[in-house]
């Protein structure tokens, strides 16, 4: 990539994303020397070489090496690069042949000279965009090509028209994946500017703000690493708003704090908001308030805001937020565009009215196409309310739950046999090991004491599960938003500590509520005594033996937000544990919305803890009893899905990678890892 | 042999109605073969399935809702993944899209734009159906 300024830098991610070993050969002694200073650049520089981008500044080019076929680069310094493919990004250069024919004054370095209003030496012809020279400057960005357009137009209608005095070139990079912002005076060149800096180089980011030397104003300044501030920044350079007091605390601030929403409230309504088309707080305030606009769709089409580099949308969306609350409108929760509907209020629908497919929930409640947001929740409710084999409408799900396997990397399957309680004989042991030897597959114990077999190409699932089944093993829906596993201990019948047959009792629950749907995965786990170390306070349902018989635990999450379960009911036989789990994971199957774990839904319920024990304990909805009935229906209709799409040829014909030939997908393709295969680095397969 | 191209002179003039349901704005621009892919049947309803064409892949999408048919490139930019054929269709405001399994990236099947991020632009070919068998367009 010969060029490291804004688009060089854009296009040489574009090559790493291709697979390219690629490097950056930059001319000035920084990258984007228009727009950052010297550290903006070092850290910039420290983060690309991190993503795999050699960068090389202050490099002269002198030749462009190579006979019909490129060899390499040579520079002023001696040094050379061998390269393959070269892409360069070195400069606007104006096409401004005609104009010079037609004896228009062009800039030495090519352009089309105009003065303040926009004339060229030709009183009759102006020049706009990237043809026009402007005070030695040639403007490479949309926005000031439409304030061009807008001041000759004014002119050639005879109306008052401002002149061109220079343009704001504020940009932030979007692709790289680093955050690269500069706006106002990024290099503090007003007369008295003051800079403050913050550098975090463990994290890579670097802040550079200018401001005034009353400290009253935000001059201009750079943001790497963390541009999330570019949009309220510039807000407040373009529209003079007032400083804090400590200046500093703008780019230390305290983090997790919405600054951005809050930020929006304080803006002028004539603040600029989209700038590549020109709309302001106030165009889009007027647009909901006046006509109506109630999502950033309707803004989008109204104002055309968002459409074009797409930047502003985090302060659209904040201003529709801050400006429905305050009409007191409640944004009501839908699941998508195409139903208007929750998905506590679409369960009760498909219950009342019978209704088992998604197309005729579409036709009757819905509306467009679907898409895949709806598809898999209402597949998800389908399958809680009727429990009916999710194969037959497998195109509504999520690529798991159609072929009934985890999709990994490479695009090849992952199969995990059903290991209730992880309990298994050394027959079955052995019969996993003889068949993922056989298919050639990565083995590894998971997280809830079963064996995931990776690397099943989607023809071969079939055949898998064939000898799988005949060995005695049962589909385990690692696939689904469903019953995952129940983890134990040994409990009572080995451990000298347990009080109770925690075994026993956990492939007991594992049996009852396998393949049962619900809005997101499940998992429970039983503990022999007070030990806990099935560690059972960490799941959606855990179960603690005492002395008495059980404590029961819900709402629990390991994950990205771990939070313990907490005590429902104690010392309750196994009876009333089961029966209040049937009751409490059906009120929750009911009303959770999508891709909700138990622990979110607890913690958004009004009135908690509490509120739950009433409706499960004591039963203050009346609904106990249909919810232990509507349990009982599901476990009824339980079956292994594995077994049916095996037993039915119809059902197995879609394991095919192409429809039109037998042979599977030859781009696939593994690298040896300590004795086991896994798939090739993302990026680098030879398609 | 199925899965041979066809290369019928006349197939351009044997336009139906149906063909033109797909509201391409330039249909049959610069397409030079009808590739035979598979009979109608063979795909899913309301899904996709991959096809094979010498060593390209294309997802083949059957929108029974609309009556319309659209393909695209098999492979997702996002990561690099063949995959596209196994995610799940939809509509954008109308506009009808395909979203890859591996995370969910949308593309217009009109367009082949990438309609939630900043993926770049996907192939996407016209597709006919003639004598119950699926064609794709082909430029090359
Ligand atoms: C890869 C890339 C990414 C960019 N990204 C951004 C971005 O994210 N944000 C941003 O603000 N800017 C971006 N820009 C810059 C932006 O695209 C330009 O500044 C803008 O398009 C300039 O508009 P213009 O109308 O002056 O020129 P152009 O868009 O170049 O239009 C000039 C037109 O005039 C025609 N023409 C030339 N000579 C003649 C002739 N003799 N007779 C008739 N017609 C003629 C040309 O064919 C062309 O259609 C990017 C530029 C590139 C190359
Ligand atoms: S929880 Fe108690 S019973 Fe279970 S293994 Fe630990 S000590 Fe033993
Ligand atoms: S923690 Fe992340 S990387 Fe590991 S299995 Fe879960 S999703 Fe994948
Ligand atoms: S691979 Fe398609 S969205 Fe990531």
């Amino acid at each position: 990539m010969l060029g490291g300024g804004l688009l060089g830098l854009e296009a040489a991610k574009a090559l790493l994303d291709l697979g390219l070993e690629t490097h950056v050969v930059e001319f000035a002694p920084r990258l984007m020397p228009r727009q950052i200073d010297d550290t903006g650049s070092a850290v910039l520089a420290h983060k690309l070489s991190q993503l795999g981008i050699t960068v090389h500044t202050g490099k002269n080019t002198k030749k462009i090496a190579g006979n019909g076929k490129l060899e390499g680069l040579e520079f002023t310094d001696n040094t050379s690069l061998d390269i393959e493919m070269l892409v360069i990004s070195a400069g606007i250069r104006p096409r401004d042949e005609l104009a010079k024919s037609c004896g228009l004054h062009v800039h030495v370095k090519g352009g089309i000279v105009v003065d303040n209003h926009l004339r060229t030496n030709d009183e009759s012809i102006f020049a706009i965009g990237e043809a026009a020279v402007h005070n030695n400057m040639v403007y490479g960005l949309v926005a000031p090509g439409y304030e061009m357009a807008d001041i000759v137009v004014n002119q050639i209608l005879g109306e008052a028209a401002k002149q061109f005095t220079g343009f704001d070139m504020s940009t932030k990079l979007k692709l790289i994946g680093v955050d690269v912002a500069s706006f106002g005076d990024p290099f503090g060149e007003t007369a008295g500017s003051i800079p403050i800096a913050f550098q975090d180089k463990h994290n890579g980011v670097y802040k550079r703000i200018n401001i005034s030397h009353d400290g009253k104003y935000l001059l201009g300044g750079i943001l790497i690493g963390d541009a999330s501030q570019f949009n309220i920044f510039h807000q407040m350079v373009a529209n003079k708003m007032p400083l804090p007091a400590q200046p500093e605390t703008l780019i230390i601030g305290s983090p997790g704090k919405n600054e951005e929403g809050a930020g929006v409230k304080s803006l002028p309504e004539t603040a600029q908001i989209c700038s590549c088309e020109n709309v302001s707080k106030g165009d889009l305030i007027c647009q909901i308030t006046e006509h109506g606009a109630i999502s950033v769709d309707d803004l989008k089409k109204k104002t055309k805001a968002c459409t074009g580099c797409g930047g502003c949308t985090p302060m659209v969306n904040d201003i529709l937020k801050t400006t429905l609350e305050s009409l007191g409108h409640k944004i009501k929760k839908t699941l998508c565009e195409h139903f208007e509907f929750s998905r506590q209020e679409l369960f009760d629908i498909i219950k009342v009215k019978g209704i088992k497919t998604y197309d005729a929930l579409l036709n009757s409640v819905g509306k467009g196409d679907g898409c895949e947001v709806c598809k898999p929740a209402v597949a998800s409710l389908l399958a809680s309310i009727w429990n009916e084999l999710i194969a037959e409408q497998d195109t509504i799900q999520d690529t798991n739950d159609r072929y009934l396997a985890n999709i990994q990397r490479g695009g090849t399957y992952s199969v995990v046999p059903r290991i209730a309680g992880g309990e298994i004989t050394p027959a079955k042991l052995m019969a996993i090991g003889r068949i993922a030897q056989k298919y050639g597959l990565y083995t590894k114990i998971t997280g809830g004491q079963r064996i995931d077999m990776f690397g099943a190409r989607m023809d071969q699932l079939p055949e898998i599960w064939e000898e799988l089944i005949l060995e005695g093993f049962e589909s385990g829906h690692a696939y689904g938003k469903a019953l995952r596993t129940i983890k134990s201990c040994v409990g009572s019948t080995w451990c000298r500590y347990g009080v109770q047959d925690s075994v026993s009792f956990a492939i007991f629950i594992e049996d009852r509520y396998k393949g049962l749907r619900a809005p997101h995965k499940i998992k429970g786990a039983v503990s022999g005594c007070i030990r806990e170390c099935a560690e059972a306070q960490s799941k959606d349902f855990g179960v603690i033996a005492t002395e008495k018989g059980w404590n029961l635990y819900v709402c629990g999450n390991g994950g990205a937000r771990p939070q313990h379960a907490k005590l429902f009911a104690s010392d309750v036989d196994t009876e009333t544990c089961v029966k209040l789990i049937d009751r409490f994971l059906m009120f929750y199957i009911k009303t959770a919305d999508p891709l909700t774990r138990t622990a979110t839904w607890l913690n958004k319920m009004e009135g908690g803890l509490d509120y739950l024990r009433d409706v499960v304990i004591n039963d203050s909805l009346g609904i106990c009893e249909s919810l232990e009935v509507e349990m009982k229906e599901l476990i009824a209709n339980y079956h292994c899905e594995w077994k049916k799409v095996v037993e039915n040829p119809q059902l197995r014909s879609r394991y095919k990678h192409f429809i039109n030939d037998d042979e599977p997908d030859s781009t696939i393709a593994f690298v040896e890892m300590r004795d086991q295969k896994i798939p090739v680095d993302w990026n680098k397969r030879n398609i | 042999m199925d899965h041979l191209p066809t290369n019928n002179p006349n197939s351009l003039k044997q336009l139906s109605e149906m063909d033109l349901l797909n509201d391409l704005s330039q249909p049959y621009h610069g397409v030079k073969t009808w590739f035979r892919a598979a009979r109608v049947q063979d795909f899913p309803e309301n899904g996709g399935a991959c096809v094979r064409y010498k060593d390209l892949q294309i997802a083949v999408f059957n929108f029974t809702r609309r009556n319309e048919w659209y393909a695209c490139q098999n492979l997702c930019p996002h990561k690099m993944q063949m995959v596209l054929s196994r995610g799940m269709i939809g509509s954008h405001q109308g506009e009808p899209k395909i979203a890859c399994p591996f995370h969910k990236k949308t593309f217009s099947l009109k367009t082949g734009e990438c309609l939630n991020a900043e993926e770049c632009t996907i192939m996407v070919y016209p597709v006919r159906i003639e004598d119950g068998y699926v064609h794709i367009g082909l430029t090359g």
